[in-house]
This record gives structure tokens, sequence and C-alpha cells, in this order.
């Protein structure tokens, strides 16, 4: 895809909220490039061979942590923010300082950070008296009578604002992917989940190179978390920690392709537009099959991951290449 | 508050009733495991398809609680050998990674297979057996059933890879895939069969879990990552290392949650389990 074609996608993005679009389709839009943004964020590390089923940790940190210290404490979520990351950085430390030292890699590791999404999970519930356990917290409005914006508070009513904040944090997430991509940290990577001794023989500090990007999704994790939590004013255990979202994340990943920059990005719109396509496809008869867009998307990512290993966006542009590739030829037959 | 008491004792014979339970439940997950080197992420789910069969069969149905929950064994065996047919055997040769994501696939799908047919309310079978007390301790009577039923299971199991024919041929292949096509052994045979007997036990730990607790769609969300902790606790694959792993992760759930709260019980057992990968990633029985 040429730079050109991204340009002129990136502006009619850009313009999309000014064009008088309504409230509801803005909302999907919105969602579409948060979980862009947190897909891109786990596909960081996934994509070097550290498939973690536990990002729902660093997202529930995020959330919870923003939420209760402005709720508890008055903390501004800026605030918030921030010791959301530095837990998240303690954690994929504690979890990830051991896992690369002795070498916990593959099933383990998968089974490892799905341990610490549970934990995580049922630490929120747990502490129900605080965080009102399965039943979710809704952070205390800032907005006075009238008001639409508070920027201390992080609250602004306005979606169109919050369109262009999460639009910037997804663009931020893409050149972190840009950037490590042409980082010899990838390179190293790419060579350790190859062959781990080998690599660790001709000098690549195996350890090292893993937390970087380790450290670095889990920043980006938890960003997606504090941004979910001020924008839906709404978080529940489940929704933002947990199993269900955890595996949500790696597969929108699968499903888009983990290798391509905008793959994750061509997953999180796949899976929400399937869920809204059948509901606008059934129409009144969509409440009467709960969960058929889920039926379908677990069929349709074992299909992928048997017949399309690279995702949507990792086949189609192989596709595109090798057409390009053989284009003076015309094709036999 | 004392150290011992009876109800810390109570907590504590709890605790062994639910390790007999999840010793079992991992005990299908593993032989899989250990045979075709493949994690079947879904095994929970398959664990609710029979809950949610024997529910069919005996409340819908009317049949015998017995034969319903003989077919609700069969449904779920015949799930896992259709599993590996279908799922696994195309990626046999996939990343390991690819292996484990696609019974993910597979889990989306079953729980929302069983949200559409059944819905989210909790169902259960409307069988409600009394307390057993000893002394001044009361235990679940369903509890000590499975706990026993349990045991049988892991035994019968035991027999059944030792004393036969197809049992030996498990075992075999489980030492060395590639040789043993070399004595004309037909491994994707064996893989089945052993897939067939995942699900079984599967589906007898279905029988036993829905004595106990209400079914509900996600109801596999609930206890899938204990089964997978255990087993890696106990040394994916090794079967004798995942026994013992069941009842010290149940004490951990048990005793801990009576001391602090249930799901301080649950979080102290999993950062158990976190600190021991980094002290025996092999697992506590394995070996390197």
């Amino acid at each position: 895809m040429s730079r050109a074609t991204l340009g002129v996608g990136l502006v009619l993005l850009l313009a999309l909220p000014l064009s008088g679009i309504g409230a509801y389709p803005l909302h999907l839009i919105i969602m579409c490039v948060l979980w862009s943004y947190v897909y891109t964020s786990w596909s960081i590390m996934g994509r070097l061979g550290l498939v973690s089923l536990g990002h729902g940790a660093f997202l529930g940190i995020g959330a919870y942590m923003v939420v209760m210290l402005w709720n508890h404490f008055g903390v501004s979520p800026w605030l918030g923010a921030l010791a959301g990351i530095a837990l998240s950085v303690l954690v994929a430390l504690i979890i990830g300082i051991p896992c690369f030292r002795f070498r916990i890699v593959g099933h383990y590791f998968a089974l490892v950070t799905l341990a610490l999404t549970e934990v995580t999970r049922l630490v929120i519930v747990a502490l129900r008296d605080q965080t009102g356990g399965s039943l979710g917290a809704t952070p205390d409005t800032a907005l006075a009578q009238g008001a639409s914006v508070s920027l201390g508070a992080l609250q602004f009513s306005s979606k169109i604002a919050w369109f262009y904040v999460i639009v910037a944090f997804w663009l931020l997430g893409l050149w972190v992917w840009h950037r490590i991509d042409r980082s010899m940290t990838r390179l190293a990577l790419e060579a350790i989940s190859q062959e781990e001794d080998a690599a660790a023989s001709i000098g690549i500090d195996v350890t090292k190179s893993k937390l970087f990007v380790t450290v670095v999704s889990a920043v980006m994790t938890s960003i997606g978390g504090v941004l979910y939590a001020q924008y839906q004013l709404y978080i529940n255990p489940d929704t933002v920690s947990g199993i269900g979202i955890s595996l949500q994340i790696v597969f929108g990943v699968i499903a888009g392709g983990m290798y391509v920059m905008l793959g994750p990005t061509v997953g999180a719109v796949f899976t929400l537009l399937l869920a809204e396509g059948l509901r606008l496809a059934l129409g009144e008869h969509f409440s009467k099959f709960p969960a058929l867009d889920l039926a379908i998307y677990g069929l349709l990512l074992v299909l992928f991951i048997i017949y399309m290993p690279k995702g949507i966006l990792g086949a189609a542009l192989e596709r595109w290449h090798k057409r390009r590739a053989t284009r003076p030829v015309p094709a036999p037959g | 508050m004392p150290v011992f008491d009876i109800f810390l004792l109570e907590a504590v014979v709890n605790g062994i009733l639910l390790g007999g339970l999840l010793a079992l439940l991992s005990l299908g997950l593993n032989l899989v495991f250990g045979v075709i080197d493949v994690v079947w992420i879904c095994y929970a789910e398959l664990i609710m398809i029979g809950m949610y069969a024997v529910y069919v069969l005996h409340v819908q149905q009317g049949w015998p609680l017995v034969m319903a929950m003989a077919a609700g064994i069969a449904v779920v065996a015949a799930l896992g050998a259709l599993m590996h047919q279908f799922v696994i055997r195309p990626v046999l040769s996939a990343e390991p990674i690819n292996q484990l994501l696609v019974t993910g696939g597979v889990l989306f799908f079953l729980q929302a297979a069983a949200t559409l047919a059944f819905g989210i309310e909790f169902k259960n079978l409307g069988v409600r057996l009394p307390p057993v007390a000893i002394g001044e301790m009361s235990f679940s009577l369903p509890r000590i059933i499975a706990f026993a039923v349990a045991l049988a299971g892991v035994v019968a199991t035991y027999l059944l890879l030792t004393r036969t024919y197809i049992g030996t041929a498990i075992r075999a292949i489980s030492q060395d895939r590639q040789i043993m096509p070399l004595m004309g052994v037909n491994p994707n045979r064996v893989f089945v069969v052993t897939s067939a007997l995942g699900g079984a036990l599967a589906g007898l730990g279905a029988c036993l879990l829905v004595l106990q607790y209400d079914i509900h769609p996600a109801i596999g969300l609930s206890f899938g990552p204990i089964v997978f902790v255990i087993c890696v606790l106990g040394g994916l694959g090794n079967m004798l290392g995942g026994l013992v792993a069941a009842f010290i992760f149940a004490q951990f759930i048990s005793v801990g949650g009576f001391i602090f709260h249930i799901e301080w019980g649950y979080v102290i057992a999993f950062a158990f389990f976190i600190a021991v990968m980094f002290w025996r990633p092999q697992g506590i029985l394995g070996g390197k």
C-alpha cells in the first residue's frame, strides 16, 4: 500500500466527525479506533513470539487505577493514569524478569500470563467494597451543570473531542509499532523467537530485549484502559480484565493479521463490524439470537488460523504483492 | 482466631474433596497434552457442553439421571474426537502457539452456541442432596460423591493406559512421536482415541459439576483457568504431577478462602502458581 493511499485514508478519517455523522456511528468508530490501539499495543510483543494471554491485566490496572484514585481520593485522572502506568510497568517487570530469565516461553508463557489476568480480575472483584465488585464502577462526574469539558478530570461530553484524543493515541501506537519494526530490538527478538540459544550465543541480551517490548506493550495497554474508562465512564472487571477480554485482544489481532502494521486495526474493525453488520442484517430479530455474532466469530477464527494464519490484512497484502510482482508477465489461464 | 478450629478442619477436608474433582478435570487435559502436545484452551467449554447435555436429557427429556449422565459423557467424548479431526489435525504441523489459539476459537464458538441454544439464564438439575454431618462439621454430599467418582475415574484411566493395547499405544506415542509410525502404529488413530478419552474425562467432570453448580454459558471461564494452572503446575503432560498439583491448589483455594474471602483464596492460589513457575518452570514433579 502506498503512502499516498494511507495519507488520503487518514485525512478522510480525521474529517469524519465534521461530516455531521450521527452520535451512534461516531461511537462505533471511536470504539473501533480505541480497540485498534489496544490490539496494536498487544501485537508489539505478540508478533515477536511473546504471546501474552494476560493483557487484560494491564487494561484493568489502567482503568481501575484512574477511577479508584479519582472516586476515593479525588486524584486527577492525569496523575491516576501515571500511577496506572507505573503499576503496569511494575507488574510487567515482576512477571517478565523471571519469565524471561528462566526461559518460560510458548505455552508456558501464555498460561502464566493467563493466570496474571485472572489474578487481576479476582483482586478487583475481591475489593468489592472499594471497586464495586462485579457490578462495576462509574467515575464521579466532574461536569457541573451546563459544562461540557473538565480538562482536570479528563471528562468531555463531546464525542468529537474523544474521537481526536483516541485517534491521536492510535497513531502514536502505530508509530511505536513502526519504530520497533525498524529497530535492532525487532531483529534481535526475531532471532530469539527462532532460536533462543543461538541468539544468546551471538551476544543478544535475551532478557533485556524481551523486557523492553513487554514494558512498552504493557504501558500502551494500560493507557488504553485509562482511555476506555474515561470515555465509557463505566468499567467492570469482566470487560477490562479477566480471560474473556484477554483472549479477545489476541484473537482480534490474529483475525486482522499479526505481522503487518495495520493488521490489529483491521482485526478490531472486523470484529466490531461483524456484530453491527449482523445487527443490521437481522433487524429486530437480532435480540432473538444472542451471541450469534460471537458464534460466527469463533468459527471464523478457527478457519482463519487453519487456512489464513496471516490474517485478513496479511493475506490480502501478500496476494497484492504477488500480483504486482507478476504483473509484466500475464498469468496464463 | 485460633489456629486449629473445627471450621479450619472443615475447610481442609473440603479442599481435599475439591482436589479430587480438580484432579479428574486436569487429567483429561494432561492426557491430551502429553500425547498430542496441544493445549485445549476450550477444555472447560467441553465440560460446559457436557453439563448442558445432562441437563437437556434429564430435565427436558425426562431421562433417568444415570442414563443422561452416561449419554453426556458420550456426547463430550464424541466432541473431543470431532475436535481433533476437524480442528487440531489441520494445524498439527503449524506453530505450537497456533494450535493453542485455534482451540480458543472453539472456546468462543461453544460459548456462543450455548448462549444461542439455552440463553444466559442459570439452569440446574433441581437435584438437592442433603448435607452430611460429621460431628460439628457438615459436608455437601455431591462433593463427597464427586470426590469418590473422580478418584475412580483417575484409577480407571490409569488401568486403561497401563493394561490395554490402545493404552500402551497411547503411552508409547507420547514418549516418541516420530518412531511409532515406523512401528506400524497409525498415529492419527491414537490421537483420535486419546481426544475421545480426554473428552470422556471432561464429560465425567461435567456430570460431577452439574450436581454442585448451576449451568450457564460462561461457566467454563470460572474454572477453566484453574484447570490449566494445575496442569502447568504439575508439569504439562505429567499426569501424576497434575494430581499432586490439584490437591495443593485446592487447599490454597479452600483454606485461603476460609481465612480471608473466597476470591482471595483464588488470588493466593494463582499467585502461588506464578511463584512456583519461577522456581520450577517444568512443574513441581517435572524433570528436565
